[in-house]
């Protein structure tokens, strides 16, 4: 094998190693008094801002109903065809609602187009990063992971608002 | 012939026709409401306003006749600002929650109001607001916020359909639809309104919010209702039959088809009575097995009986592939003599519009192929059936029908039987009885021709996947849904029946039994049917096309 040429070659001091050693050593002794950044997770848990999106759920009115009419838009729009719908019929007002509300959350790229497309503010990016599952049915959230009481997405709605 | 302008571009016309039919003849696009080529011109939605030169006011271009050296101009500023004012004015009452509605994606007023309104709304008053949720009759649901006041409803009911049933109450902006004191929207082509209906106001029962347009993917194809043959279309979604709508065939059906048809003759294909794969008779219950085990059985069942003791049952419903396999495989492979059909005709439950008497797509093909084989047509199935009673005919193979239903008397006719084999899509009491059930592909699944009650060759075309076949390999209509699903998505793991067709099975047994019978695909049988009966010469399904062939008939037909 040819002998590679390096770019520089090391010089008298890098050679001894040592003085380069120190160096570093320096550099982690600063850093030991300087804040830390790592948080303890799962200890410690990261609190997203507002502009982050999260898993995308289903806005549940306080009355417990769905916002959501089942128009099929974000399952329309979805660049990953994650969501999956079928609508029904309701005697409520808005008389359409989803039967069956499906994201499959391996195929979900949390892009927000489905948040960005919604016209009744239904589904929603929340700040809920904890995505664990172990088989591929699990993936499929139905409505009861899906829908969230609308308090606690109240953070999400207003920064939509303001900034949609 | 005279001549008239539109846009500039010089037209010719027939006299009595109008400037809307022009234009649409040659490709220019006038938006219009209640125009419908089929009926009359009522002239109430004023959408279709034109300028035409030397007139004061602006026209609507339906019912303006096209006169020789006219001049209309359908883009100048005043027609544009005209249409523009027109569908604000339609926009003030009708609600704007097309996420909800059922028609979006297909319906007239969105479409408009994306190419031809303002973009936003003036009006901030409260909107006039009428009943929702009435159901006119057994299968519409009438919406009236939606409804836009077009009344072509009215004038299909009134001249299509020849009921009077449906009529405006009230006036102005509070005008809405209703049906006369004590009558329902129940007349046998009620359904035809939802197609008619511009907006989302009137809507089928039996599809409401069951899936959106552009989820589903739509095959061209014919109704098997009855013998007149309604071209159609059939919409799938993941691999299930959502609904059929009639498709335009000015030889057959025009823009209609009957409510019976629309909703009757698709259920069916993806009820929990199809028969999953090939059974056996085993000591006295139905098994399932697979299909060399089946057909092995069959031919080894079949091989104890003498040519004369075989009949064959064929079906009027069944398409022509199948009918002529059966012939086929019975006179060269098995050399049967006795083959029968069973009548399907339902007197006086036809009427003069669409609907006939005969309850079978097919009846017609049958009988030329029985010609051509010159076989008896004439009580053939009261023939077979005395045989058996006789004790002559021993066993009986059954083609794609079910001869028990409405003749319980045949019962024990069948009972006399040492083998039935029968090939049929759903469990049935024929099927219940049978030694061998050989699962057969119903007509959403499969290539096929039916000739209907004038003489006019259709096609068939899958619209549903069966077991050995796959959507995007076999060239089958394909929605967004289809195109990208995985066997990991829901809509991806579709649920396929293992069923092959009446002609692929009777090709199957033949090859069984060492006969040279090579066909793979169903257009290879019916290019060789063509050729045994005159009057399909030359006819291949390229040549049937969308809109099928008619035939010559000459008189002793």
């Amino acid at each position: 094998m040819a002998k590679k040429k390096r770019l520089k070659d090391l010089n008298f001091l890098e050679k001894i190693y040592l003085p380069e050693i120190s160096k570093g050593l320096v550099q982690t002794f600063k850093k030991m008094f300087q804040p830390r950044f790592t948080m303890e997770y799962p200890e410690v848990k990261f609190e997203p801002p507002d502009s982050y999106r999260g898993r995308p759920v289903l806005v549940q009115e306080e009355n417990g109903e769905e916002r959501c009419v089942a128009c099929g838009l974000c399952s329309r729009v979805c660049p990953a065809l994650a969501i999956e719908i079928q609508a029904g019929e309701t005697e409520r007002e808005k008389e359409r609602y989803p039967e069956r509300f499906e994201i499959n959350m391996i195929r979900c790229i949390f892009c927000g187009l489905c948040e960005e497309v919604c016209p009744e503010e239904a589904i929603i990016m929340s700040k809920d990063y904890e995505l664990v599952f172990s088989n591929r049915e699990d993936a499929l959230y139905g409505k009861d992971k899906l829908l969230v009481p609308i308090n606690e997405l109240q953070d999400r709605i207003n920064f939509l608002r303001k900034h949609k | 012939m005279p001549k008239f302008q539109i846009d500039g571009k010089e037209f010719e016309f027939k006299n009595g026709q109008t400037v809307l039919e022009v234009a649409l003849e040659n490709g220019i696009d006038i938006p219009h409401f209640c125009y419908h080529p089929l009926l009359s011109i009522s002239g109430n939605c004023r959408m279709c306003l034109v300028e035409i030169e030397k007139m004061p006011k602006l026209m609507i271009s339906c019912s303006t006749l096209a006169a020789e050296g006219m001049v209309v101009h359908t883009q100048s500023e005043r027609a544009i600002n005209a249409r523009k004012a027109v569908m604000e004015f339609f926009l003030i009452n009708h609600p704007l929650d097309c996420p909800i509605c059922d028609e979006a994606g297909e319906c007239k007023l969105q479409d408009y109001t994306y190419q031809h309104s303002i973009g936003e709304s003036r009006f901030t008053e409260t909107k006039n607001l009428k009943e929702k949720r009435v159901p006119l009759g057994p299968y519409v649901m009438f919406d009236g916020d939606r409804c836009i006041a077009c009344s072509r409803c009215i004038r299909f009911c009134d001249e299509i359909a020849k009921s009077s049933q449906l009529t405006f109450v009230k006036r102005g902006d509070r005008v809405t639809i209703e049906t006369f004191p004590g009558m329902q929207l129940d007349n046998s082509y009620s359904l035809n309104v939802t197609d008619i209906c511009p907006v989302g106001a009137l809507t089928n029962r039996d599809f409401r919010f069951k899936a959106r347009v552009w989820d589903m993917s739509a095959t061209k194809s014919v109704c098997i209702g009855c013998s007149r043959g309604c071209n159609i279309e059939v919409w799938v979604r993941s691999n299930e039959i959502m609904r059929l709508t009639p498709r335009f065939n000015p030889d057959v059906n025009q823009y209609w088809m009957c409510d019976e048809g629309r909703l009757k003759t698709w259920k069916h294909v993806n009820s929990d009575t199809r028969i999953n794969g090939p059974q056996l008779r085993k000591n006295g219950t139905l098994a399932e097995v697979g299909w060399d085990e089946a057909y092995a059985f069959a031919i080894s069942e079949l091989k104890n009986f003498n040519k004369d003791e075989i009949g064959i049952i064929l079906s009027s419903s069944a398409s022509m592939e199948d009918n002529y396999m059966g012939i086929k495989f019975g006179k060269s492979v098995l050399g049967a003599k006795y083959f029968g059909y069973k009548s399907k005709v339902l007197k006086g439950s036809g009427d003069d519009i669409l609907i006939t008497d005969d309850k079978a797509p097919n009846t017609f093909g049958l009988e030329l192929l029985l010609k051509s084989f010159s076989v008896r047509i004439e009580n053939s199935f009261e023939q077979v059936m005395s045989l058996i009673n006789e004790g002559k005919i021993k066993a009986l193979l059954v083609i794609e029908d079910d001869i028990l239903s409405g003749s319980e008397e045949l019962n024990k006719t069948l009972d006399r039987l040492d083998l039935l084999i029968v090939t049929a899509s759903n469990m049935n009491k024929t099927a219940e009885k049978a030694h061998i059930i050989f699962a057969a592909s119903t007509y959403a699944e499969k290539n096929g021709t039916f000739v209907n009650v004038s003489g006019r060759i259709q096609r068939t075309k899958p619209a549903v996947v069966t077991s050995e076949r796959e959507r995007s390999l076999d060239g089958f209509e394909m929605s967004r849904l289809d195109k990208f699903g995985t066997e990991w998505d829901k809509w991806g793991k579709v649920n396929k029946i293992e069923a092959r067709a009446s002609w692929k099975i009777l090709n199957g047994l033949g090859v069984v039994m060492g006969q040279k019978l090579k066909y793979n695909m169903a257009e290879e049988v019916f290019v060789d049917l063509s050729k045994t009966i005159d009057k399909l010469s030359g006819l291949d399904y390229r040549a049937i096309g969308e809109t099928g062939v008619q035939l010559k008939l000459t008189n002793t037909n």
